[in-house]
């Protein structure tokens, strides 16, 4: 058994000009040029992208789910963020 | 295939698991919110969901044993491409189902160890062997077809990572399936040889397919768990029902015989109704014994034993690499 296990990587794919890189899935490789590469055999086999990140998992800051509610509530008291916080009086326009 | 790890008992207790954690957990559940990697889960949910998609992953690798079989004797440059395609998509369908499994805390190393000890198993339809060039069309069609049926379900499956993966193999998958039935399309046009080559690939393949669905409803007491937490979504006839009912009609498209004297039609319920299943091969095929268990373990460890210089070399070009620019 080989129990020197590859590095993990995360992938991420832009599927096609114009839009944001998203996330495909994970994969083992030995360097970054091995993860590329199998990132595309792996996740583009149906032209499914033009453009390939990977990143070691290891090197991702992830905030953690059981934080959650300190971590967001800050946002949920702060309505008046939100366009639809405020009433437009009749008669105005383009606002 | 592929829901067959659902069937499993698991008998282990969690004492850490409360009931209050517990009962927060399937309200989330049950209003369809996905449960991604980081979030709590119960133990048991955690060793069921590595059981069944490491189960996945490791039936989607030998997967690729039967059809690769054939690959050197494809009848047509075209055939060939097209197989080869499919194969290497099967070694992708692996690789997102262990990736989906590692989100859970297992290694890769670990669950490929688990394959290679026997302790790990895969569909019971991978043992049978692929005697004929109509074999492939036969898997296509019927495997990859109750494979689709188990599948789609998964996509919407509990555990965020797996019915991502799900999606992704599912929109392949119907590619599979209907280049299996386009291979026996060809066949069956063709000369009483090549029709008698598609109608005894049916002969063969008809009940292993049925089989894949896993036990009757009456013998499957541990999918209970799972369909309360929304990994599994029908039970194994609901699913094998449905897929007997959209395959007959194809079946009597290319002109063949299903290989089930007791297969009629029921106008009042609207389903095909089927003959008894041999539940003693599939025990026997599960338990080690079916046409090619052995062929297909040994053929496994050999490739990862041959490929084990392949991945040290790797290992040390990158540490050097790593080491030279430092």
């Amino acid at each position: 058994m080989n129990n020197t296990e590859w590095p993990l990587y995360e992938v991420f794919i832009r599927s096609k000009a114009g839009l944001s890189h998203r996330h495909a899935g994970s994969l083992h490789a030995a360097d970054d040029r091995m993860a590329l590469d199998a990132a595309r055999d792996t996740y583009t086999r149906r032209t499914e992208g033009v453009s390939i990140w990977v990143v070691r998992s290891s090197s991702i800051v992830a905030s953690d789910p059981a934080e959650n509610a300190a971590f967001f509530e800050p946002a949920e008291d702060k309505v008046y963020r939100h366009p639809t916080f405020y009433e437009i009086p009749d008669g105005v326009e383009n606002l | 295939m592929y829901t067959q790890g659902l069937d499993q008992k698991d008998s282990k207790r969690d004492d850490a698991d409360s009931p209050e954690r517990l009962a927060a957990f399937q309200a989330r559940v049950d209003t369809e919110e996905k449960i991604e990697a980081k979030d709590w889960m119960p133990e048991a949910y955690r060793r069921t969901l590595i059981r069944q998609i490491s189960q996945h992953a490791h039936s989607e690798i030998i997967g690729m044993q039967p059809e690769g079989n054939w690959l050197t004797r494809a009848p047509t440059l075209k055939r060939k491409a097209i197989l080869l395609a499919k194969v290497q998509d099967e070694a992708g369908h692996g690789l997102y189902l262990y990736g989906a499994a590692e989100t859970l805390g297992v290694s890769r190393d670990q669950m490929v160890g688990d394959l290679l000890s026997g302790k790990a198993k895969y569909s019971s339809i991978f043992n049978y062997p692929t005697l004929s060039w109509a074999d492939i069309g036969a898997i296509g069609w019927l495997v990859d077809g109750a494979a689709i049926m188990n599948q789609i379900p998964l996509c919407r499956c509990s555990y965020g990572p797996y019915s991502r993966a799900m999606i992704r193999v599912c929109k392949e998958e119907s590619f599979h399936q209907r280049q299996g039935f386009d291979i026996l399309v060809s066949l069956c046009r063709g000369s009483d040889a090549q029709k008698a080559m598609a109608q005894d690939a049916l002969d063969r393949w008809w009940w292993p397919s049925l089989m894949m669905f896993g036990p009757s409803d009456a013998e499957s007491k541990h999918s209970a768990q799972s369909m309360a937490w929304k990994i599994k979504r029908f039970s194994n006839d609901e699913l094998r029902q449905k897929f007997i009912d959209v395959t007959v009609p194809q079946a009597e498209f290319l002109g063949l015989r299903i290989p089930d004297d007791d297969l009629a039609y029921d106008a009042a319920t609207g389903h095909y109704r089927h003959g008894e299943i041999d539940w003693d091969e599939f025990a026997a095929v599960l338990a080690g014994n079916g046409p090619c268990n052995r062929e297909r373990m040994a053929k496994r460890r050999k490739a990862h034993e041959d490929g084990a210089w392949v991945r040290e070399a790797a290992q040390a070009y990158a540490r050097k690499n790593a080491a030279r620019a430092a």
